[in-house]
C-alpha cells in the first residue's frame, strides 16, 4: 500500500467525558485509515459516538472531554496540538459540516462576513478578492444569484440553501478532507438528494475526502467508498461498502440492514427488529457492548470485549462468534435487493 | 370496485385550512397561508392511509384538522356519517375516545410529572369515570403488556425510558380506549434505526389485532411503504397523488412523486441509479405558485400549468377497488 496516499490515520483513539456520574467512554480504540479522495460513512446510532470521533479530531469535544491516541493528517498528528497550531489546519485541509444548518451559521452576520472571514484569516486575502472567491463557491454549490444572496442574513436562506452556504464555506481552502456530520439529516428528501449529488461532484472535481457521518445506510450506499460500523463507542465491523453491504458478517450489521424499512424489496412480511435498546454509555453491558441484544451471544460474548478481527486486506469485525454467525446467515442480508 | 360494501369510518371533503398571518416588518400586510388547500379523501376501517411529503406541506395540519383539533376553513369532516366539521370541543369529547393521536417526539409528547401509569390511564379516567382504581390499572398493565412494556414499571416517570419506550408509552395512552382510528404523526422519525423497526411492527400487529384505521403521516417514503395500504402525495396542502401503495411506488403518476420516490436513498451500493433531482426549494404557503402549485419545480410544466389548477383526474382502479388518482395536467404527455 502506498503510505503516501493516506491522509488520515487514526490509531487507538479513545474519547473519555467526565461527568458526575463518574467518567463516560464517548469511542474506543478507534482505529481506521483514509485514502485521498475516497469518502468512508460512519453509520451508527445515535450515542454509538460516531461524532465524537470527529469532534476530538476537530479539537472541538465539550469541555469535559479528553482524547487519547493518535490522529495523523496528512503527517502530522493532530490530536492535542494547540489551538493556534490547529487553527492553521481546520477549516484550511481539514473542514466538518454539521447536521443544523441553522446553528451552525452565525444569525448576527451576513453570510458574506462569515465566508470572507475565512479567507482573510486562514489565506491573508484582501476583502474584494475575499469576496470574490465567497461569491465563485457560491455559485459552485447551486446556489442562484449569488453575488445577490451572498450579502444576506442566514435566516433570508431556506434549510437546504443553508447546508449549501454550509458546505461553501468549508470548501472555501479547499480542504483535503471534508467532514460532513449528518449533513443531510435536517432536509427533505428532494433537498438532501440535490446535496448529496452536489457533495459527490464536489468530491470527483476537488479530488477531496470525505468522511460521512450518518445513521441512513441508504446514504452511505449511495455516496461511500468504506464503511465503518459503530455501536456502543466501537467500531464493529469496517469494509467497502459493496462487500458490507452484501456480506455483512458482525450480528449487529447484519441487524441494521434487514431492519431498515427499504422502498425498494419486499413489504409484506414484518421488519426484523433487533429486540432491546441501544446501550447507554454510562453503563455498557460487560463484555461485548452488543451482547444483550445479540442471538449468537455465548458466555465468552459476556466475559470479554471482541477484538478486531481482520476477514480479509480491506474487512474487519470485532465479534466473538464470526464463524458462527458466517455460518448461519451466508448472504441473505440483503434478501430483498437481490 | 366495490366501494359500496365497504363504507369509509372518515371522510374528508375539500378540506381546507387557512391560517391568517401578518406579513412584512413595518407595513404589515394581512396574508393567507394556505397549510391546507382542498383535501379530499376516505379512511376505511381496518387500512393505513399515508399521507406523505416535504415538510410544510400540511400533512401535520391536515392529520389535527381531521380530529377538529384545529378548526377547518372550509370543507367537511365527517366521522362515521356524522359531520364533526366545527364541532366544539364538548361535542367532540365523546368522539375522542374513538380517535387518538400519538405525535413524533415521544418525550415532549408525556408530561414529566406524571408517572407512566398515570399518563396511559388518563384518557381512561377521563371517559370512564364509573371505573375503579384497580379496574384502571389492570386495564393499564395489559395494555403496557399488549405494546410490549414491562407491567411491573407503571410507577415510573417518562424520564426514565428511552426514546423507543416512550414511544410505546404513547402508543398504549392512544390505545387504552381501543380507538378505530389512530392519527400517527410522524410516530418513528425520531427513533433510531433499529427502534423504529420495533415500532413500526407494533403498529401493525395492533391494526390486526383490533382493526384500527390508520392516518400514517410521515416524510419517510421507505417507512411508508412498509406500512400502508394507500399512500396519499400532499405538496403545499394539495393532493398530488392518492392510490394504492403498489401502484404508486411501483408505477407513480405525478411527477412530484416520481421525483420524491427516487429521491429516497436505497441502502444496496448495486443501485445507485441516476435520481430525478428536483431543482429549487418548496415554494412559500402565503404566495403558492399561480395553476398548479407544483409546477415551478416541475419538468414538464408549460403555460396550462400556470393558468389553471389541476383536478384530480381517475386513472382508474387497482387491485383493491380503490381510486388512483393524480392531480396533473401532463398525465397523458407523461405516460408515452
Amino acid at each position: 500500500m502506498n503510505e503516501n496516499n493516506i491522509i488520515l490515520e487514526v490509531k487507538n483513539l479513545n474519547t473519555r467525558f467526565d461527568t458526575p456520574d463518574g467518567e463516560v467512554s464517548a469511542a474506543s480504540e478507534i482505529n481506521f485509515s483514509l485514502k485521498k479522495g475516497e469518502s468512508l460513512g460512519v453509520v451508527g446510532e445515535s450515542g454509538s459516538g460516531k461524532t465524537q470521533i470527529f469532534m476530538a479530531l476537530m479539537g472541538l469535544l465539550a469541555k469535559n472531554g479528553k482524547t487519547t491516541g493518535e490522529a495523523i493528517f496528512k503527517g502530522q498528528n493532530i490530536l492535542g496540538l494547540p489551538v493556534a497550531q490547529l487553527n492553521k489546519v481546520r477549516g484550511v485541509s481539514l473542514s466538518m459540516i454539521f447536521q443544523d444548518p441553522m446553528t451552525s451559521l452565525n444569525p448576527y452576520l451576513k453570510v458574506s462576513r462569515q465566508m470572507t472571514e475565512v479567507l482573510i484569516e486562514h489565506q491573508g486575502m484582501n476583502k474584494k478578492a475575499a469576496l470574490e472567491k465567497s461569491i465563485d463557491m457560491l455559485e459552485l454549490v447551486g446556489i442562484p444569484e449569488a453575488r445577490k444572496r451572498v450579502h444576506m442574513y442566514p435566516h433570508e436562506f431556506s434549510g437546504g440553501m443553508r447546508q449549501r452556504v454550509m458546505i461553501a464555506i468549508a470548501l472555501l481552502c479547499e480542504p483535503d478532507l471534508l467532514i460532513a456530520d449528518e449533513p443531510t439529516t435536517a432536509l427533505d428528501v428532494t433537498i438532501q438528494a440535490q446535496i448529496l449529488d452536489l457533495l459527490q461532484d464536489l468530491k470527483e472535481k476537488l479530488g477531496m475526502s470525505i468522511v460521512m457521518i450518518t445513521h441512513d445506510l441508504g446514504v452511505i450506499a449511495n455516496m461511500c467508498d468504506h464503511v465503518m460500523v459503530m455501536y456502543g463507542g466501537r467500531v464493529v465491523e469496517t469494509g467497502s461498502v459493496s462487500s458490507l453491504f452484501t456480506d455483512a458478517r458482525h450480528p449487529y450489521t447484519q441487524g441494521l440492514l434487514k431492519s431498515m424499512p427499504r422502498i425498494d424489496g419486499n413489504h409484506n412480511e414484518d421488519l426484523y427488529a433487533i429486540p432491546g435498546q441501544p446501550p447507554n454509555l454510562q453503563a455498557l453491558p460487560k463484555g461485548c457492548a452488543f451482547q444483550p441484544r445479540c442471538q449468537y451471544a455465548t458466555e465468552r460474548c459476556h466475559q470479554e470485549q471482541p477484538t478486531t478481527t481482520y476477514i480479509d486486506e480491506n474487512r474487519t469485525a470485532s465479534c466473538h462468534q464470526l464463524s458462527a454467525v458466517t455460518a448461519s446467515h451466508p448472504m441473505n442480508v440483503v434478501e430483498g435487493a437481490l | 370496485m366495490n366501494t359500496v360494501e365497504k363504507a369509509p369510518i372518515l371522510t374528508v371533503d375539500n378540506l381546507k385550512v387557512h391560517f391568517p398571518v401578518d406579513v412584512g416588518t413595518i407595513f404589515t400586510r394581512k396574508k393567507t397561508l394556505k397549510a391546507v388547500d382542498g383535501v379530499s379523501f376516505q379512511l376505511y376501517e381496518g387500512e393505513t392511509l399515508a399521507v406523505v411529503g416535504e415538510s410544510g406541506c400540511g400533512k401535520s395540519t391536515l392529520g389535527r384538522a381531521v380530529l377538529q383539533l384545529l378548526h377547518n376553513t372550509d370543507g367537511q369532516v365527517v366521522w362515521m356519517g356524522q359531520n364533526i366539521t366545527g364541532n366544539s370541543v364538548k361535542e367532540m369529547r365523546p368522539l375522542r375516545k374513538d380517535m387518538q393521536i400519538i405525535f413524533q417526539d415521544p418525550l415532549a409528547s408525556l408530561d414529566p410529572r406524571m408517572t407512566i401509569g398515570e399518563i396511559i390511564a388518563e384518557p381512561l379516567v377521563t371517559h370512564h369515570p364509573e371505573l375503579s382504581k384497580d379496574a384502571v390499572k389492570d386495564r393499564v398493565r395489559e395494555m403496557m403488556d399488549i405494546v410490549g412494556l414491562l407491567p411491573r414499571m407503571i410507577n415510573r416517570y417518562p424520564h426514565e425510558f428511552s426514546g423507543g419506550q416512550c414511544q410505546r408509552i404513547g402508543i398504549a395512552r392512544a390505545m387504552i380506549l381501543q380507538p378505530k382510528v389512530i392519527v400517527c404523526d410522524e410516530p418513528v422519525s425520531a427513533l433510531d434505526v433499529s427502534i423504529q423497526a420495533q415500532i413500526i411492527n407494533l403498529l401493525g400487529e395492533l391494526q390486526k389485532k383490533f382493526g384500527l384505521s390508520l392516518l400514517f403521516i410521515s416524510h419517510d417514503l421507505s417507512i411508508v411503504r412498509h406500512i400502508s395500504h394507500r399512500v396519499m402525495v400532499l405538496y403545499l396542502g394539495n393532493v398530488m397523488e392518492i392510490a394504492d401503495k403498489d401502484d404508486l411506488y411501483n408505477s407513480p403518476q405525478h411527477p412530484y412523486t416520481q421525483a420524491l420516490i427516487s429521491a429516497v436513498p436505497v441502502p444496496d451500493p448495486e443501485a445507485r441509479k441516476k435520481r430525478v433531482v428536483l431543482k429549487g426549494d418548496l415554494p412559500s404557503p402565503i404566495n403558492p405558485p399561480s395553476g398548479c402549485v407544483f409546477r415551478t419545480r416541475c419538468l414538464y410544466a408549460d403555460e396550462q400549468c400556470a393558468q389553471t389548477k389541476p383536478e384530480l383526474i381517475n386513472m382508474g382502479h387497482s387491485t383493491s377497488g380503490e381510486n388512483h388518482q393524480v392531480s396533473c395536467h401532463k398525465v397523458s404527455v407523461l405516460d408515452q
